[in-house]
């Protein structure tokens, strides 16, 4: 059993990876444990339990800024922005149904490592789009701060980008800084039903260059869409398009994509605010495919231009459940069971077909299938040797989530 | 301005460097004559010159790698450069570097609707992707004031904002891909047509990296559609902190205006003078509210703010009832910058960032320090995001006003980074910022910064002398050994 190591505060943190570097122990850096499925299983040393860092520092609701300490349960965040009618523009995907585990465990911190947007992506962008400021320790002991406290930040390297979605892998963040963004007060979505995957992604890539500023754009084939608790009892295929803001204006624009999109042969049903906040955040955490489950998840990140033909690939090799978010730019796939995931054929296909720049992401697999493939899209060439070379200038000792993300990074 | 002292090893071999350039980029894409080399002696920061060895105008990436693996091999140093247009002396020569304009790599590569993206190089200027996918009903965000002319790649290098970031983001929140060219010559691609990326977010740290990390060859831009309709409110205040007031309520009531822009009285003053704008004369501040969508969200938007307004003591209130009326109010602001170059032979631009309830206290002692220093000072300031453009004005032609405006400079933005705010919220740090780095970063901080710039460049061969105050020993600082927070390099130069 690796010790463990628990921190309270940013000084604490400092010691406890000053010890590390002293003994040359690599350590596993935890915080609910809510996201430890994701990646490559780890073997270290030692546990740094950065739970109890935990507590906002300071929100300033005018300002649109919000600090705290990253084991600050994400629960605890979104109760405090509702209050003031605010809330996390990026958010937060909680894989814990995906993953089999209970949901709404993880923190502020563990979001922001993992890195990954919600349905909002395209429009608010994902959490490097929001994380203004860090503070935290690195690999070489040393107590660091990156970025600020205020929105508009150009002065020096923007290290939060690259904290954000870096698995841990190079600083123990003590501190981190991110914007926040006033909550619509209406949201509502449009269904369009009975749409096969082409209509759907040109009617979805229709909808996205419309004025009428669509906040969400996914799409659940028949086999699907009946099994959400959003769209219960639908037995054709939806296609979902959010719309938020001012309730009158909402109305409006509700009104302009159904006549922009009405030649598409589909006249639509409307969900209310209660069922659209429920099905987009069935949407963000991927409950089409609540677990526990030994069917392997893909996450592929993709042109939307390609989605189609990527899945009717992967359908002549497989059997598969699919659904597109991003308006046909991200794919999720469940597949059969398999001892590496199917990762041949599923990253042959995405970069044959959905171009150089897709790329595809085993979210879902047990340990052993996550141990013998690589989770994230590896990297090759120069890319590899500049992402090692960035790891040495963080952590030259490798002491954080080593092999979290590749192998001995 | 102190800068790294020229190699004299480097500057006598110029000829041979521009004979092995020549044959690199052939034709007339070495210049080497001091006549032609003096149209890049400086940037936007006008106040700092120096001719550089040579400028090297490549026409397509594999010229830019192969100037690159020459310079590595050599130990050349390179200062790139996209239009020219940075405030903070990004582009700024070197005795012994050679400039690499970006210049010819000037064209739209393709439109990709389906997508919703543009794919340029980085001579495109901003305005020309806007114009490029017009057409078609879209536009690109960021709106820099200089977008006519300023290039995606220097965008891209500054992280360039805009009066309408606050909405929509900065050029960081807008890229959706590089190729770019590391300085030992490989070419990677960071990002592409899709939203994210393996990996770590190297997108993220080149993003507004000053040229310090490699020259960006291509760019890809996500495009958004055109909003249904934009409008404008006009509101004058009696007072700074009436005006701030306003603006925190109007955050604070959930809105976020597509901009929103504060003038104080001599900004006010000289805009009108320039462009009658129409502004009122009778008032202390100026706001410029805008919002784009739907007519029947900016309606309902527009009153919420005249209720605002109102209950936080306006004494002026237009709001434009023609796309010609909303062009009119912005008219003055976007022209704020020449208006008060006439009532002043030179003006120092600053751009600070701060927590925006700071910003009567912050006027408050921007006026003090104009009257102990004898300079006036114009504001004008991005309200939404709390980015203030004090404008200091000064005579050039006076022998120590240059040095007494830097100066007063410094001070407004030592002042921004006390009140919790930044150094520079979108000029970047350039040469100009680059000894206030230690106002804002103590020494850890900047030495991670320094790490991270080891990583790309070891020799420190990209535009040496920008944003850090020292220059960078990477084999000492990749040295492992807990210190307690003591300056490590107590002998590096500085400059």
């Amino acid at each position: 059993m690796p010790s463990t190591l628990r921190v309270t505060d940013a000084r604490e943190t400092q010691q406890a990876v000053a010890e590390l570097l002293d003994g040359g122990r690599t350590a596993e850096i935890v915080g609910r444990a809510s996201r430890r499925s994701y990646g490559r299983p780890l073997q270290t040393d030692a546990l740094l339990d950065v739970s109890a860092l935990d507590g906002i520092t300071v929100y300033e609701p005018a300002e649109l800024v919000l600090s705290a300490r990253p084991g600050s349960p994400l629960s605890l965040i979104r109760t405090t922005l509702a209050e003031q009618r605010q809330h996390l523009a990026f958010e937060p995907p909680d894989f814990g149904r995906l993953w089999g585990q209970a949901p709404g465990c993880g923190t502020l911190g563990g979001c922001l490592s993992l890195g990954a947007g919600g349905p909002r992506r395209p429009s608010a962008g994902a959490p490097r789009d929001h994380f203004l400021g860090v503070k935290g320790v690195n690999g070489f002991a040393q107590a660091f701060a990156a970025g600020g406290r205020v929105v508009k930040n150009v002065t020096g390297f923007d290290l939060p980008k690259l904290l954000a979605g870096s698995l841990g892998t190079l600083a123990v963040m003590t501190e981190v800084t991110v914007k926040v963004m006033p909550a619509p007060p209406c949201t509502k979505t449009l269904l369009l039903h009975g749409l096969d995957d082409a209509q759907a992604v040109a009617l979805m890539s229709d909808a996205l260059s419309s004025p009428a500023a669509v906040s969400g754009a996914a799409h659940f084939p028949a086999a699907l869409a009946g099994g959400l608790p959003g769209l219960q009892g639908a037995s054709a295929a939806v296609t979902a398009l959010r719309l938020e803001g001012l309730e009158r204006s909402v109305n409006a624009r509700l009104e302009h994509l159904r006549q922009r999109l009405a030649p598409a042969g589909s006249d639509g049903t409307a969900l209310g605010d209660d069922a659209s906040r429920q099905l987009w955040t069935d949407v963000a955490d991927v409950a089409a495919f609540a677990g526990p489950s030994e069917r392997p998840v893909w996450r592929l990140s993709i042109r939307a231009s390609a989605a189609v033909e990527l899945i009717r690939t992967v359908q002549e090799s497989l059997e598969c459940r699919y659904f597109f978010d991003w308006g046909g730019a991200l794919l999720w796939m469940e597949l059969p069971p398999e001892a590496l995931a199917h990762q041949g054929l599923v990253r042959e296909v995405c970069m044959r077909v959905g171009g150089t720049d897709a790329h595809a992401t085993l979210v879902r697999a047990n340990e052993s299938v996550r141990a013998n493939t690589s989770p994230l899209p590896p990297l090759v060439g120069p890319l590899a040797a500049l992402t090692e070379r960035i790891k040495a200038q963080f952590d030259p000792q490798r002491l954080f989530n080593r092999g979290r993300m590749y192998p001995g990074l | 301005m102190r800068m790294p002292v020229a190699d004299p090893g480097l500057v006598s071999r110029r000829a041979e460097f521009l004979g092995a350039l020549r044959k690199l980029v052939p034709g007339e894409g070495v210049i080497g004559t001091p006549e032609e080399l003096a149209a890049y002696e400086c940037d936007g920061l006008t106040a700092y010159r120096q001719p550089p060895l040579a400028v090297v105008l490549p026409a397509d990436t594999a010229q830019v790698a192969a100037v690159l693996v020459y310079c590595h091999s050599q130990g050349l140093k390179v200062v790139p450069r996209g239009s020219g247009t940075s405030l903070s002396g990004g582009a700024l020569p070197l005795a012994d570097a050679i400039v690499l304009g970006l210049g010819k790599l000037n064209r739209v590569l393709e439109i990709d609707y389906a997508n919703r993206c543009v794919i340029a190089q980085p001579g495109v200027t901003n305005l020309a992707i806007t114009q490029a996918v017009a057409e078609r009903g879209f536009y690109y965000a960021p709106d820099p004031s200089s977008q006519v002319a300023c290039s995606i790649g220097g965008n891209v290098a500054e992280n360039s904002g805009g009066v309408h970031c606050l909405k929509y983001g900065m050029t960081t929140n807008n890229v959706l891909g590089v190729e770019m060219v590391l300085i030992d010559g490989s070419i990677v691609r960071l990002g592409g047509r899709v939203y994210d990326a393996p990996g770590y977010d190297l997108l993220g740290i080149v993003t507004g990296s000053e040229g310090l990390l490699g020259v960006v060859t291509e760019v890809t831009v996500r495009i958004l559609p055109r909003p249904e309709h934009q409008q404008a409110l006009l509101i004058g205040f009696p007072s700074i902190e009436a005006a701030g007031s306003c603006v925190a309520q109007i955050i604070g009531n959930g809105l976020i205006p597509a901009g929103v822009e504060m003038m104080d009285r001599l900004a006010i003053q000289a805009a009108e003078a320039f462009v009658h704008a129409g502004y009122p004369l009778d008032v202390e501040a100026l706001l410029i509210v805008e919002f784009d969508g739907p007519r029947a969200e900016i309606e309902e938007h527009v009153r919420i703010v005249e209720s605002l307004a109102a209950h936080c003591g306006a004494d002026h209130l237009r709001v434009s009832a023609s796309e010609r009326e909303r062009l009119q109010f912005w008219a003055g602001r976007k022209a704020a910058f020449p208006a008060v170059g006439r009532i002043s032979p030179d003006y120092y631009c600053m751009d600070g960032t701060i927590p925006r309830h700071c910003l009567p206290q912050v006027l408050r002692r921007i006026n003090q320090m104009s009257q102990a220093y004898g300079l006036a000072v114009a504001n004008v300031f991005h309200a939404g995001d709390g980015n203030l453009h004090p404008l200091i004005l000064y005579d050039a032609s006076h022998a120590d006003e240059l040095e007494k405006a830097e100066r007063f400079g410094a001070e407004i933005l030592t002042l921004c980074v006390e009140v919790g705010g930044v150094l520079t919220g979108e000029h970047g740090v350039g040469v100009e910022k680059r000894d206030l780095m230690e106002v804002q970063f103590q020494p850890p901080d900047l030495e991670q910064q320094q790490r991270l710039k080891c990583a790309f460049d070891a020799d420190g061969l990209l535009n040496p002398g920008k944003v850090f105050p020292h220059l960078c020993r990477c084999a000492e600082l990749g040295r492992v050994h807990v210190h307690a927070g003591a300056l490590r390099f107590p002998d590096l130069p500085r400059f």
